[in-house]
């Protein structure tokens, strides 16, 4: 993908749309996600209809990604209403990416064929490691065999874009195991696969674990894991397009490049994240506060942050720099290219510039990189009478 | 004026918490000067409660009226002297004012360096030392074994030895009429020109510098035009008097009168303790003798944390000063510290104390250097120049010789615990001299080390190794030339001066793989491999690396949540600014104060 082509993506209109409903709640996940609330799922369906209603109408959408939670654990006929008022209110682009995340334990060929007929045209699978220890530990619900089914499911139903989900640096993980899962990844013949580091986060499970004297992932372990994810991707033709996303050429997912290119995107549902005019929204985070608040006639916003000026120029470097593109120059980049830190990011081939254009070579090392960003101060400017 | 033949001044010498405070409470009840009323436990210790904040390093005076046996009032000039190793020459001075000393030791804890180390300054002052053991009503208490550690140190027979419980009363009787017989009148001329001593002086926030002082011959009256012979100052005797022990103030003293003198000097450092007073008018020929001025032997350097508290801890050095004149200080840059301040102290405890009241009554933050000593470098044209800063001793081929200071120290312990001493002793290049058994189940050790050698974690080690055991006092004994070298750490080939020390060549092994070893676990992963080197001059000693950090990531922005992954990385950003940069290392204070820190891994 061309840097010109990464950034157009900044004019296309995307909608993210969260489903909270889980059959478990994984240990290590820090989500808006909710299980045993089965029952919620049509109130709260409605609710995301009624909310998509009473926003502005857009234009038609280009991509549209229902993420959770497990979208799959809901019945597809609650997804495809929702569909059906995005459609209403927005119109979907002809040939709009619609992608639903799944996890292998509730996809079947059934199911496939409703949301394909529905109008689901790629679907992202959390398929995590083919090593079923691995998986058990993960606390996932799921065997490997699983994801080999729902794959095959998905295939008979018509879904062509599909995309799998690992986590590595588990406890438990093997380099024998991580390989033999990016082998049996590849082997389903998928379009996108995205590999996570397994993230301790407080106030998970895993996150307790950890604290009371539980193993942790070991950082360079996961560097090891990454390298050789990397590598074998690449022998496989994905390249990588995101810190963590790698696609065969022209499978980028559109939703997430619309994000990082600082491109315009609505979000719905409680804890959704949206950018729009200048503002980045977050519902609240609560099911049953999101679905009160909405069902009331208020508004289910918990805060938002004006991103303009200088914040902006940040912001653009900030979601920008996450892409194997980089991003182009501009105020921001100069500055950093200025600073001390900047100047250390470069010589350790952390960052690298030409043409004013900043790439992160070094994607293990982002979040030193975007610290440094956030450290940027604006430019004075000159005025005449200050000249 | 009082008569001579009816004072009697007398300190009391005990190591901490050996019962000084209550002794003196019980010494101020017996004797009527506070009523029951007024009393409250450890007077002498609480009076000043805001100008010491618990611990004692002035010393309290107090003037006694005791009605003996002999039917007979007596004056009783009780002169308290520090108790800390630090302030040897203060209690020199103390002593001076006296006739006799109380030599007080724990029934339990029996004989204490100090307290030896104190005794030998009473002894050698001339004074007539009167021993007693306190406590005798402890369940632990062997007064007998006390008794007998104390004949060892100054002779004579474990009989004589008096015994009494300062908590209970029991035995002050005793001492009270012992005090009256055993402890000589002044012997001072009334008609000579004056001269009093001033043995200690305090600041006090309305009334300026107040001196305690014992008049040895002649009259101070209110109202003098004094001569201060040492400063070459001359003062008004604005008001002079009596510690009963509150203020009371009286027209003249004569010989052998304990008071307080106000002149009105307000800065410390103009009154020197040790300094003799005389007549402006009608001079005295020769000062009394023993006057000296305390000279700073420990330094280290103390910077604030945060770099913005520099002004606030000068402001907290000048207050404390106003109380302390032997505290000295120069403003110092360390690269890797900022600015803050070469302070010199007159000895470990000094340092500590100092250090402690900064940080819990003036608020800092500190960052204290490792503490060094006064070198005398002879550079290549022959000049004799005090290095007090490790980065400041020129290179080998800049100098011609180095010398360092040496102490005598001696060490009272258990007698189990000599192996364990003599080892560490000699590990830090002592030179060991004499054993001296003040009883079978306790040991005098006698050497000489180098200062430098003990400055940063002698005592600590010598805790930990006899249990805390054993007790060390230390004085100067001259400077010897030896083979120094200075240790530069560096990281990524980027000297850090905080680091730096001065150390026997043979020593300098251990250091230099000590510190590149701390540092390796304290720094945390850069963006590349950083070098932590030890150095002499160009020579690596001793090498570790830092690798590069891999993974610094976070996994996912779930759903485009991009203000909450901005947030969380300002936060982290904001932990940066208690960073400190050593050329492009970022190195959290914490390293700084963990890599200097004592502790027993040597």
């Amino acid at each position: 993908m061309t840097p010109e082509q990464a950034d157009r993506f900044a004019q296309t209109a995307a909608v993210y749309v969260h489903i909270p409903f889980c059959s478990a709640v994984c240990p290590y996940c820090d989500f808006a996600v909710v299980a045993g609330q089965d029952q919620l799922a049509e109130r709260y369906v409605e609710a995301v209809c009624a909310e998509i209603g009473r926003t502005d109408p857009w234009r038609p959408l280009e991509s549209v990604y229902f993420g959770g939670g497990t979208p799959s654990h809901v019945h597809p006929e609650l997804l495809m209403r929702i569909l059906a008022a995005l459609t209403e209110k927005h119109g979907l682009a002809a040939e709009a990416e619609v992608t639903l995340e799944a996890n292998p334990e509730d996809f079947d060929v059934a199911r496939a064929k409703t949301l394909r007929a529905g109008g689901f045209n790629r679907v992202s699978f959390g398929a995590q490691s083919f090593d079923d220890a691995v998986l058990a530990n993960l606390g996932r619900r799921h065997q490997a065999d699983h994801i080999l089914s729902s794959v095959k499911a998905a295939r008979q139903a018509g879904f062509e874009n599909l995309s799998v989900d690992l986590i590595f640096g588990t406890p438990g993980e093997t380099n024998e195991s991580w390989g033999d899962t990016l082998a049996r990844a590849i082997s389903i013949g998928p379009d996108h696969v995205s590999c996570y580091a397994l993230t301790v986060e407080p106030g998970t499970a895993l996150g307790l674990e950890v604290r009371h004297g539980g193993d942790a992932p070991d950082p360079d372990v996961q560097a090891d894991r990454y390298e050789t994810a990397a590598a074998e991707l690449g022998a496989a033709g994905f390249e990588r397009y995101e810190v963590s996303n790698w696609a065969r050429p022209g499978h980028e997912c559109h939703y997430n490049m619309t994000v990082w290119a600082q491109g315009e995107y609505e979000a719905y549902g409680n804890g959704a994240h949206g950018y729009r005019s200048g503002r980045r929204y977050r519902n609240h985070r609560r099911l049953d506060a999101y679905i009160e608040r909405v069902e009331s006639g208020r508004s289910p916003r918990a805060g938002h942050d004006k991103i303009e000026g200088w914040d902006a120029e940040l912001d653009r470097l900030f979601v920008g720099l996450r892409r194997t593109v980089g991003v182009a120059g501009g105020p921001g980049t100069e500055a950093l290219l200025a600073s001390d830190e900047g100047r250390t990011l470069l010589d350790a081939a952390v960052i690298s510039e030409e043409n004013g254009r900043i790439v992160v070579t070094r994607p293990l090392l982002s979040d030193a990189v975007h610290r440094s960003v956030l450290r940027q101060t604006a430019p004075i400017v000159l005025t005449d009478s200050d000249a | 004026m009082t008569n001579q033949s009816r004072i009697r001044n007398f300190s009391i010498i005990a190591h901490i918490d050996h019962g000084k405070s209550t002794l003196a409470d019980r010494l101020l009840e017996k004797t009527g000067a506070v009523t029951a009323r007024e009393m409250r436990d450890q007077i002498l210790d609480s009076m000043d409660l805001e100008r010491e904040r618990g611990i004692t390093i002035k010393a309290q005076t107090v003037r006694l009226d005791y009605e003996a046996n002999d039917g007979q009032t007596y004056v009783l000039n009780l002169i308290d002297t520090p108790g800390h190793v630090d302030f040897s020459y203060e209690v020199s001075r103390s002593l001076a004012a006296c006739e006799g000393a109380l030599l007080l030791v724990d029934a339990a804890q029996g004989v204490q360096a100090q307290t030896v180390a104190n005794s030998y300054l009473a002894i050698d002052a001339g004074l007539e030392v009167i021993p007693a053991v306190n406590k005798i009503d402890l369940p632990a208490a062997d007064p007998d074994r006390a008794a007998t550690e104390l004949v060892g140190i100054i002779g004579g027979s474990p009989n004589d030895v008096l015994r009494l419980s300062a908590k209970s009363g029991e035995g002050v009787d005793d001492l009270l009429e012992t005090l009256v017989k055993e402890v000589p009148p002044p012997l001072g001329d009334p008609d000579a020109p004056l001269r009093a001593l001033v043995f200690d002086s305090y600041f006090d926030a309305y009334r300026g510098v107040v001196c305690y002082v014992r008049v040895v011959d002649g009259r101070l009256e209110s109202g003098d035009e004094l001569r201060f012979m040492a400063t070459r100052e001359v003062h008004d005797a604005n008001d002079i008097g009596f510690l009963r022990p509150k203020a009371q103030p009286v027209a003249a003293m004569g010989p052998g009168d304990v008071g307080y003198l106000i002149t009105g000097v307000k800065e410390i450092d103009r009154i020197k303790v040790g300094d003799t007073i005389t007549s402006e008018r009608r001079p005295a020929q020769q000062a009394l003798p023993g006057y000296d001025e305390p000279k700073p032997m420990v330094f280290s350097g103390l910077f604030p944390t945060d770099g913005d508290d520099f002004e606030k801890l000068r402001e907290a050095l000048e207050k404390l000063r106003l109380n302390d004149a032997s505290l000295a200080w120069e403003p110092e840059t360390s690269k890797a510290l900022g600015f803050g301040f070469r302070c010199g102290f007159l000895g470990l405890l000094h340092m500590e104390i100092v250090r402690e009241r900064l940080e819990r009554e003036y608020d800092m933050d500190l960052v204290a250097t490792a503490p060094s000593v006064a070198y005398r470098v002879t550079t290549l044209d022959g000049q004799v120049r005090e290095i007090r800063s490790p980065q400041d001793l020129p290179d080998l081929t800049e100098r011609r010789n180095v010398s360092e200071p040496y102490v005598k120290a001696m060490i009272l312990a258990p007698s189990e615990y000599v192996g364990p001493i003599m080892e560490l002793a000699t590990s830090r290049r002592a030179i060991v001299g004499n054993m001296n058994y003040l009883s079978p189940e306790r040991v005098e050790l006698d050497f000489e080390v180098p200062l430098g050698e003990i400055v940063f974690d002698f005592f600590d080690v010598l805790k930990s190794r006899t249990k805390g055991y054993a007790s060390l006092d230390y004085e100067p004994a001259g400077y010897r030339e030896a083979d120094l070298v200075k240790v530069d750490i560096l990281l990524n080939a980027q000297p850090v001066d905080a680091f730096s020390a001065v150390l026997h060549r043979d020593n300098a092994q251990d250091y230099g793989k000590k510190m590149t070893g701390r540092l390796r676990n304290l720094i945390p992963r850069q963006l590349f491999d950083v070098p932590i080197q030890a150095a002499i001059g160009g020579r690596i000693i001793s090498r570790e690396t830092v690798r590069a950090k891999r993974k610094d990531v976070t996994a996912k922005c779930y759903g485009g949540d991009i203000s909450r992954k901005k947030k969380l990385l300002q936060r982290q950003k904001e932990g940066k600014k208690r960073m400190k940069m050593v050329g492009s290392v970022e190195v959290p204070q914490e390293a700084f104060v963990a890599a200097l820190k004592v502790d027993d891994d040597s």
